[in-house]
């Protein structure tokens, strides 16, 4: 595992290089799982002293100095060095009660190594009451047993409350322990760990819907673009195991289903941590070994979690590009609300059948359908229709404000839409904001006073113009424009009706605030 | 071509032609005998409750005007630009009152609907009436009893429809398209406690024709506890 300390040498020299996915400075490996405190959002890695990123938005990252520099004599502590190591490598983090837990590994020389607790009150280094006491050492490996005391995931099982830790990487077993919501420490520290999987590392537990995940990473890391990092899990009906697979292999037995593996110009994701924001949007955290597109550094970065068939799903953040915008509820596209024409050109009600027959040729006259005789010469093949733009159909539009409704989508000008990300406007969890504007055109969805929608002319840069799109568990999406004049609460596009659209408060049981977004 | 003749006042054009309490719409109408309308009938009460849908179950509904059948957006409005009634849109007739269009008498008829919708084919065809390539125009007066902010018209019609509350336009929509609920759908709307007119233009090319109504709260749910007045009596 030295490899990891050169990788994070390697990090902490870059920490200054101009990234981009996720904006700001986003360079860290072994992410934490990512915590708010007062709408500011926190994560943890490996290097010297635990550096911190943090962003005010989810989107823009900078570094904020390590948690070392606020722990009396500095870290690994002594309580912990008495276990493990000098190193300080992948950390997690977890609120309880009016404390921070915030777990470390302190590695030696492989597989002997330690997790130490830090205890704080605020994650805030600006506050008086920032700093971090010592908890000592929780678990730890001799160097001998079949354990690898690093890479800890803590859980809270929502059902009960209990507190977990698990942990281990490669060299034996990851391990599952309880943990003590008052102390930090182990609540039965006389027990066994219980071995929940074997061949991984960088492992944490989730729940939803009665069913617990293990989510662990395999692979190698720390070699940039050719580290075989890849997030898999397992699944269990018991806090405690037996996890096992899609294909019905344990995670004892080296099981585990593909979550995310290496994907374009991302190569070996890893470190999964769950960030619930509520209102059925979940997000994940994790590090890519290497981003091809930033020099091949090790990057955070945060993305759509989905649910599908009882198993965790990774999504994508909305790429920019054009899209039709269509209802969840009403399967209506929203569109311009301008006289639409016909992609094509006009054209009467045909023959079904295809390719047009003759007039009044009726149904079945088209290539193999009923009455097409026998040694009719076959049709030409039908030429591609251009799309539809505005230069070509927009002389009817008005050039104020338009409002907008929904109609069935039928590929025209006024129901396509541009979503284009905006440069240094902020953003979310994630992504930037983003302006929405019918294709090929200036005009930009906007909200207004009154809580409705409408089209101006051209873009402002105006928060009514800036538009949050999440990702919700189900793979719809939820539009949200930053802010509406006049309005506190935040509020979504919705469907109020078939041909209705408005703004309303996100409503996650039904479909009103629920779109689909295609690609035209 | 519609022809709609040209007057000052609408209530100037009106003939009161009496009233069709007690008696079915076919009999009173009809040059030919035709069964009444199945889902529709005369009101016998001087108030009628929104449903527990909210849906809006009482309604004056003009004859059918002949169009062109065309139904789209461009379509709709120069129609409603020409065929538009006399007076104010808030002017509420009386069950039998006529208007004169294109020289022909049409009668404004009081319907309750036994449904959620109202069945404008099943109105036309028992008057012996064209059903298809018409508009009918249909008020109703509701009577709210508490100041409502935030409140929305919602209907659905087939095919296309213009709406008015307070003689405010608040919905249109267009082309061929069946009688959803809550298709169309207003802005958000404050209405004070007291009487309020919705009108209606439905505007059908061939086949069913019906359109129904109703008003949602702020939260999209409907509103039950109003009554349409003044209609029919």
């Amino acid at each position: 595992m030295m490899s990891r300390v050169v990788s994070a040498l390697a990090v902490a020299l870059l920490l200054s290089t101009p990234i981009g996915a996720l904006d700001g400075d986003t360079a860290i490996h072994d992410p934490s799982t990512v915590i708010v405190e007062d709408g500011r959002y926190y994560t943890f890695g490996t290097g010297a002293g635990i550096p911190i990123l943090a962003s005010d938005d989810g989107w823009t990252w900078r570094r904020v100095g390590t948690v070392a520099e606020g722990v009396q004599g500095g870290l690994p502590t002594a309580s912990v060095l008495t276990r493990g190591g000098q190193n300080t490598w992948a950390p997690d983090i977890i609120r309880s009660g009016d404390r921070y837990f915030l777990y470390y590994s302190a590695p030696a020389a492989q597989p002997k190594a330690a997790i130490g607790l830090l205890i704080g009150r605020t994650l805030d280094p600006s506050s008086p009451d920032y700093g971090w006491e010592d908890g000592g050492p929780v678990v730890w490996s001799d160097g001998v047993e079949d354990s690898n005391a690093i890479d800890p995931g803590i859980f809270r099982d929502p059902t009960d409350g209990r507190l977990w830790m698990v942990y281990g990487s490669y060299f034996g077993y990851i391990r599952l322990v309880e943990l003590d919501p008052e102390t930090g420490q182990r609540r039965y520290p006389d027990r066994e760990p219980i071995n929940v999987a074997i061949n991984s590392e960088a492992s944490i537990m989730i729940h939803r819907d009665g069913w617990y995940y293990l989510l662990v990473t395999h692979g190698s890391c720390c070699r940039g673009a050719s580290s075989t990092y890849n997030i898999r899990m397992g699944r269990s009906r018991s806090v405690t195991g037996p996890f096992i697979d899609n294909m019905g292999v344990d995670m004892l037995q080296g099981g585990g289903k593909l979550f995310l593996g290496s994907h374009g110009r991302f190569i070996g994701p890893g470190h999964f941590g769950l960030l619930d924001l509520g209102d059925d949007v979940q997000k994940f955290s994790l590090h890519y070994e290497a981003d091809l597109d930033r020099g091949g550094i090790s990057v955070l970065d945060i993305r759509p979690l989905l649910w599908r068939d009882g198993w965790p799903v990774a999504g994508e953040n909305l790429e920019e590009g054009t899209y039709q915008i269509e209802s969840a509820r009403t399967g209506t596209a929203l569109e311009l609300a301008v006289e639409g024409v016909p992609v094509g050109g006009p054209r009467g009600r045909g023959a079904r059948g295809g390719f047009g027959g003759p007039p009044g040729a009726g149904r079945g006259a088209g290539p193999g359908g009923r009455g097409a005789g026998p040694g009719a010469p076959p049709p030409p093949p039908p030429a591609p229709i251009p799309p539809q733009t505005p230069e070509q159909v927009a002389g009817n539009w008005p050039s104020g404000p338009v409002a907008v409704r929904l109609s069935p989508y039928m590929s025209q000008a006024q129901q396509k839409w541009r979503f284009t990300p905006v440069p240094d406007a902020g953003g979310y969890p994630g992504s930037p904001y983003f302006r929405i504007t019918i294709d090929g055109t200036g005009r930009t969805l906007a909200a207004t006073a009154s809580r409705e929608l409408e089209v101006v002319p051209s873009f402002t840069g105006a928060p009514e113009q800036l538009w949050r799109i999440d990702q919700l568990t189900d793979g719809t999406y939820r539009l949200m424009p930053k802010a509406v004049p006049g309005v506190d609460e935040p509020m979504a596009l919705s469907a109020v009706g078939s041909s209705k659209p408005t703004l309303a408060r996100f409503r996650p049981e039904g479909d009103r605030e629920r779109w689909v977004l295609k690609r035209p | 071509m519609i022809r709609y003749r040209t007057i000052a006042s609408r209530l100037a054009l009106i003939a009161f032609a009496g009233g069709l309490a007690g008696t079915s719409l076919a009999a009173a109408q009809a040059p030919e005998s035709r069964p009444p309308a199945p889902t529709l009938s005369a009101p016998a009460s001087p108030s009628l409750p929104a449903d527990e849908q909210g849906f809006l179950r009482r309604w004056l509904v003009l004859e059918p005007i002949p169009t062109t059948g065309a139904l789209t957006q461009s379509a709709v409005r120069d129609l409603l630009d020409r065929a538009r009634l006399p007076g104010a849109l808030t002017d509420v007739p009386r069950a039998g009152d006529t208007v004169v269009v294109g020289g022909t008498d049409l009668k404004w008829h009081a319907v309750d609907t036994s449904l959620y919708n109202v069945n404008l084919y099943h109105f036309a065809w028992a008057l012996n009436l064209p059903t298809s390539n018409v508009l009918f125009w249909a008020v109703t007066v509701v009577d709210v009893p508490e100041d409502l902010v935030d409140v929305r018209l919602a209907i659905g019609s087939n095919a296309a429809s213009v709406w008015w509350v307070d003689g405010r336009e608040v919905i249109d929509i267009y082309d061929d398209r069946q009688t959803v609920i809550d298709d169309g759908v207003s802005d958000r709307l404050t209405l004070a406690a007291g009487r309020h007119v919705i009108l209606g233009a439905v505007v059908n090319g061939g086949g069913a024709t019906d359109f129904c109504a109703r008003l949602l709260d702020a939260n999209d749910e409907p509103i039950t506890n109003v009554r349409v007045v003044d209609v029919g009596q």
